[in-house]
């Protein structure tokens, strides 16, 4: 009986696999082309995540080494390594700060003038795209993209109190600076329901590609307000102090202008053609306003300076930053050729009418330049480049610009920029008066004299006796 | 025992070191100095704003040497270093109570 059971058991184990197995039946043409759609979309994603890291690591570089070298070479021999640590505790800070808090108020949803707290510690931030934000590219890629804005933004606010202000009240000041100017701002050009969002139906649509206001006016009109609260330098003006390395200053200004490929190019949030466009009108917003600058100073001077030329080169680079990925090329060297011009004359002549020690010119270069920028884009922001605006009804495209006779846009863009200086202003002035009664701000005066390197960090920048 | 020192350009300080070397002074200390005498310095210009440099680069050259070499000495840095310009420079001697070599203790002129 049991040899009878065994065998029939063998039976079925050779049979069954006869019984069960079938012809395969062809994969159906639709079967290979949702299979093929799906490939295609993983490329295009592959594509725009590469360029997306790209470009996030580019942007790193524009603050740590970039501006460090910028800031660093033109401020005085003792202070050099206290200002590079200024940009360098931005990439530190922010970063943290970012993950913890304000990635959340800035592209959470939340108000039309903040985010909220859903995403606070980068929850619901994972691998898989938000479409509000970019459909193709992981969010956590959006998040870290927009965290090196986030640091080098803060960064350039330092420009205007170099040499003068302790670290910890720098830190403190614009770790705050970070929540509550920033973030806001941020959330109303680019988060979702933001109330100056163009690209998701905000209700004064400011074209801001790269951050013109968000990044430019609020750092640019802080730093002035800073320099305003914080005083001169200790004999300014009537002491000398030239820069001690424009070496320093023109390596600095080199890597910004490559940096700055990832910062407008990067803002398509894509490896696509309005990437291009950005990356195009970049360079030659850069190239035009380095131009404008010093032949401005070869006329002025007789000679046409390196830092000048520099200081070109970054001006037209903030002014070209709200422009990049909406206007022609041809319109890109215009917006820097008149940059250039623009932000020596304040630099050199409006600076001095007023008299502030706006020490680095973050004022002058920044808040000047994202002005004119804004200002400009709304002139010359075409629907050819990107077809931002759409009718509700019809889904037709609508101009952009005022030189395709949307002159209605100059006034948004105002309001854009009278935002940006007015959040900027009042909420430098609280921070300032915060940070200033609880540790207070500047270095004492001898301090100052001796230099912030040794007083502050206890080391010195260069030691070439040893 | 006499010391020279001596304010030169920089530029002119291999000639009057090969000028030196000839008459048989090989021993000397070098400084890079600013300064200047009756020389105007130039402006810079870094955004916008002037700055006058007045503070020159120079070199100093300080040198011991036995007091039968002293004109010797002085002659061949002034033909060498002249260029007949405002900004030349200048030459002071002084005299030298002593001179000891550190390695061995030898003191006065043959520890020149």
């Amino acid at each position: 009986m049991r040899r009878y059971i065994f065998s029939l058991l063998l039976g079925l184990t050779f049979c069954c696999p006869v019984l069960v197995a079938q012809t395969p039946a062809a994969a159906s043409t639709s079967d290979r082309l949702t299979k093929l759609e799906a490939q295609v979309a993983q490329a295009q994603s592959s594509a725009d995540n590469a360029w997306m890291l790209t470009s996030a690591a580019l942007v790193l570089m524009m603050t740590g080494p970039g501006l460090a070298l910028f800031y660093g070479g033109l401020v005085r021999k003792k202070n050099v390594l206290a200002t590079m640590m200024q940009s360098f505790a931005m990439m530190a800070i922010i970063s943290v700060l970012w993950a913890l808090l304000n990635y959340s108020l800035a592209f959470g949803s939340g108000t039309s003038f903040v985010g909220g707290l859903h995403n606070v510690f980068l929850r619901g931030v994972g691998l898989t795209p938000d479409p509000d934000y970019s459909a193709t590219i992981p969010l956590q890629t959006f998040m870290i993209y927009q965290l090196m804005f986030a640091i080098i933004t803060p960064a350039l606010v330092t420009g205007a109190f170099a040499e003068r202000m302790k670290f910890s009240a720098m830190a403190l000041f614009l770790t705050l600076w970070a929540i509550v100017v920033y973030s806001p701002m941020a959330h109303m050009v680019w988060g979702k329901g933001g109330l100056l969002n163009a690209a998701l139906g905000g209700r004064f649509p400011t074209l801001d590609f790269a951050g013109g206001t968000v990044v430019h006016i609020t750092s640019g009109v802080s730093a002035l307000v800073c320099a305003l609260y914080l005083g001169k330098r200790v004999g300014y003006p009537k002491e000398a102090m030239p820069p001690h390395s424009v070496v320093l200053s023109f390596i600095g200004a080199c890597l910004l202008w490559v940096g700055w490929f990832g910062f407008n190019a990067g803002s398509a949030l894509g490896s696509s053609p309005l990437a291009t466009s950005a990356f195009v009108n970049t360079h030659f917003g850069a190239a035009a306003a380095a131009l404008s600058w010093a032949l401005a100073e070869w006329i002025r001077n007789g000679k046409p300076s390196a830092l000048g030329a520099i200081s070109g080169a970054v001006a037209g680079l903030v002014a070209i930053t709200p422009a990049a990925g909406f206007v022609q090329p041809m319109s890109a060297i215009v917006i820097g050729l008149v940059a250039g011009v623009f932000c020596y004359f304040m630099v050199i002549k409006v600076k001095a009418w007023f008299g502030y020690d706006d020490s680095l010119d973050a004022f002058g270069v920044h808040g000047a330049g994202g002005t004119i920028g804004a200002i400009l884009t709304g002139i010359f922001a075409s629907s050819a480049i990107n077809p931002i605006f759409k009718d509700p009804k019809t889904g037709a495209t609508l101009p952009s610009g005022a030189i395709e006779g949307n002159w209605h846009q100059i006034g948004n863009q105002l309001v854009g920029i009278a935002i940006a200086w007015v959040i900027s202003i009042v909420g430098t002035l609280i921070l300032l008066k915060i940070v200033d009664v609880t540790i207070g701000l500047r270095v004492p005066t001898d301090d100052e004299v001796e230099g912030l390197d040794l007083t502050q960090h206890g080391e010195e920048g260069y030691d070439f006796a040893s | 025992m006499q010391k020279i020192e001596a304010v030169i350009q920089p530029s002119k300080l291999d000639a009057v070191k090969d000028a030196l070397v000839e008459i048989g002074i090989e021993g000397m200390t070098i400084l890079e100095a600013r300064g200047h005498g009756r020389q105007k310095g130039h402006t810079e210009f870094y955004r916008g704003r002037e700055y006058t440099v007045d503070l020159l680069p120079k070199i100093k050259l300080e040198m011991v040497i036995p007091d039968e070499l002293v004109d010797k000495a002085v002659e061949a840095i002034q033909s060498s270093a002249r260029t007949g310009k405002i900004g030349d420079g200048k030459i002071f001697i002084s005299k030298i109570d002593d001179a000891i070599r550190i390695r061995n203790d030898e003191r006065g002129p043959s520890a020149l």
